[in-house]
Formats: structure tokens, sequence, C-alpha cells
């Protein structure tokens, strides 16, 4: 599968760099060797969703309960949380550190994925969550540090749009 | 039964867990029992209330978490109930005061009114321990009994559909948040 294990590392080392403990995610193709560094890291506590919302609630308790954590998921999965986004996560001032497959940008070639594509940064903007993205391997641990350093001092939501250039390797 | 009575009948009991409430009646008439730095009242983000009641579960295996839930609440989270009984949680007993109404918002009746069972629902998704309760009495004993058991609990307690006039009380949003995480995070907590 040409998803990137050493993209998928390098963010899983600056995911726990910048101290989240918990990990709460719904599996797409972008993100299965990041989900599978979670499963297998004793020292971290992977959640499996039934759907992409549960998990700001996940990181609400986590968070007023002292740990830091992540949410892993593809931008359908943002576009399927935003009412816990804005009802939990921005009326609570809740840290919320989002990393987001940016699908259906250049080069998608998945018919199913370019709506998303189309409305996933307007979405963000509309809902003023403040968003990066991640383009290349070399800027990772930077741009995790940084986006947990606003999460935490605003605290508020924010998203890592992990892009294609950087998950996907062609075969 | 009625809700307030309910929760008058635990309210001792929760002076030592961490409590999360779903939003309007239910969050005031906690309130108007006693409000104490342990609850907290998620006034909004209709379903998630029992995620974050995971979410603290998972993190701090050392507190006891009691979630109170609605039954339309859980009704817009099935979902999350197979997440819970997929990590049992065994610090966390999850009540759903089922009064078979959207009685926050107007009192109209959910799917509960016409049949369906969520101690059933919550069973087949894998809860380990579940049960409906009609009475004070029971419901009491069914709490007791959870928390004793030490294994993840959905107790449905069916209850009349009514509640407290007003739902806005003088405790800041905010205020509760803070006031809860300071709560857990302080070192004996
Ligand atoms: C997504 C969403 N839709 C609708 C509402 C409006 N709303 C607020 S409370 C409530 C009813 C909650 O019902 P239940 O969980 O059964 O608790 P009860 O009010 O009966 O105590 C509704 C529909 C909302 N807060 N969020």
């Amino acid at each position: 599968m040409p998803v990137s294990l050493t993209a998928s590392s390098t963010i899983y080392a600056a995911l726990k760099a910048s101290g989240v403990r918990v990990v709460s995610a719904l599996p797409e193709t972008w993100l299965v060797h990041l989900i599978r560094m979670a499963e297998d890291d004793p020292e971290m506590t992977l959640v499996r969703l039934a759907k992409e919302e549960e998990g700001v609630g996940i990181s609400a308790g986590a968070h007023l309960a002292g740990v830091r954590s992540a949410m892993l998921m593809q931008n359908h999965g943002f576009l399927a949380s935003v009412n816990g986004i804005v009802s939990c996560a921005q009326l609570y001032r809740i840290p919320l550190l989002m990393l987001i497959s940016a699908r259906g940008e250049f080069g998608e070639r998945d018919p199913w994925q370019t709506e998303g594509g189309l409305v996933t940064r307007h979405v963000l903007d509309a809902l003023r969550i403040p968003v990066d993205e991640l383009g290349h391997a070399s800027e990772v641990a930077h741009k995790v540090a940084q986006a947990q350093t606003l999460a935490y001092s605003a605290s508020r939501p924010v998203a890592l749009l992990l892009t294609r250039d950087l998950m996907w390797e062609e075969a | 039964m009625k809700r307030i009575d309910a929760l008058r009948a635990i309210h001792d009991d929760l002076a030592d867990c961490a409590v999360v409430t779903i939003m309007g009646a239910v969050a005031a008439e906690l309130q108007s029992l006693g409000h104490r730095p342990n609850h907290f009242y998620l006034q909004h983000a209709m379903g998630l209330a029992s995620s974050l009641g995971l979410g603290i579960a998972l993190s701090r295996p050392d507190l006891d978490v009691v979630v109170i839930d609605g039954d339309g609440s859980l009704l817009m989270n099935l979902g999350g109930l197979t997440t819970l009984a997929r990590y049992q949680p065994s610090n966390l007993v999850h009540i759903v005061f089922d009064n078979e109404s959207l009685l926050s918002v107007g009192g109209f009746p959910t799917a509960t009114s016409t049949g369906s069972d969520l101690a059933g629902i919550a069973a087949a998704a894998g809860v380990p321990r579940t049960g409906t309760v009609r009475s004070v009495e029971d419901f009491a004993g069914a709490f007791r009994a959870a928390r004793a058991a030490r294994m993840l609990s959905t107790i449905v307690a069916k209850v009349d559909a009514v509640g407290p006039s007003a739902f806005v009380t003088d405790l800041g949003l905010l205020e509760n948040r803070y006031q809860f995480a300071r709560h857990l995070r302080r070192p004996s907590a």
C-alpha cells in the first residue's frame, strides 16, 4: 500500500513529543499506519470510534481529566463532527488537535472524495479553526508542536491537514 | 418515578465521583439538589455526554465516572454505546433517565415512547451490565450495585416527563468547565 510509512512514523513521533497520550480515530486509507502505531504503543490509549463526532467528546473528557489527546480522521469525518466541535469543543474552550487527511485535493482519483475536498477549508474557516498543512516530512515535528501550542494557549480546536504529497507515495 | 427524586436518592453517592450530565432539565435538577465541583453539565452537544465520560474514564482509571444521559441524547449517539461497550471501562456507570420525551424542548415524544428499548440496545451493543428500573428504590439499588460491580453498566431509569420550569442557572458554562477540570486535576482527586 503506497501510504507513506516514513511520513506516518514522523507524524506519530511528533504527536508523542507534543504530549499526546489519547488518540481517537476512525480509519481511512491514509491513516492506517498511524492507527497501527497507536495500537502497538503501550503508552498510547487508542479509542476506535463508530463515528468521528464521538472523538470530540473523548478529547474533551481527556482534556478535563488532564490528558492530551488528538483526533485522526479524514475530512469527511471532520464534516461529520461539526456539531460536536461547535457545541462542545468551542463552547467549552477545549484544546483539540485534529489531524485531518485532506482527501479530494489535486491528484485525487476517487470520485467520491472530491466534494469534500472542495469544502473542507471553507468549513474550517467558517468555524474560525486555525489550520495549516503538513506538506513535507521535514516540517511535521515543528508544525505539530506549534499546533498543539496554539490549541492550548487559545483553548480551542486547531487543524492540521495531512496532504497527499506527504501521505501518499506513488507506486 | 420522578427524576429529581431518583437524583436525590443518589446525590450523596455522587460526592466522590466525576459526574457528567446532559443539558437542560436534568442539569438544572441536579444543581437544585446541590452543585459540587465534581459535576460537569454538558449544556449542549447532544449525545456527547457519554463520549466525554468515556474520555475521562479512560484517561483517569482512578476516578469513578457517572454519566447522566437522556433518552433523546442517547438516541443521537447510539454508536457511542458500541464504543463504550468496546472499551468497557470498569470505572463508569451510565445512567439514562428515559422520560420518553425531549422534555427540555417542548416534551415531544422520542422513539422510546413507541417501544425502542434502550437497555436492550445497550445490551446488544455489548454493555455487560444493563437493566431498566421503575422505582426510586430500585434505581438507587441498581446504581450502588453497578458501582460495586466495577463493570460498565447502563441503567435505564423510566421517569415521568416532568422537570423544572426553567433550565438556566447562575452557574456559567465556562465557570463550571474550569472548576470541574481543576477539581479532577487536584493531587488527591
Ligand atoms: C443537535 C441538537 N439538536 C437539537 C437540540 C435541542 N435540544 C436540546 S435538549 C433536547 C432534548 C434532550 O432530550 P433528552 O436527552 O431526552 O433529555 P430531556 O430533555 O428529556 O431531559 C433537544 C432536542 C440540541 N441541543 N442539539
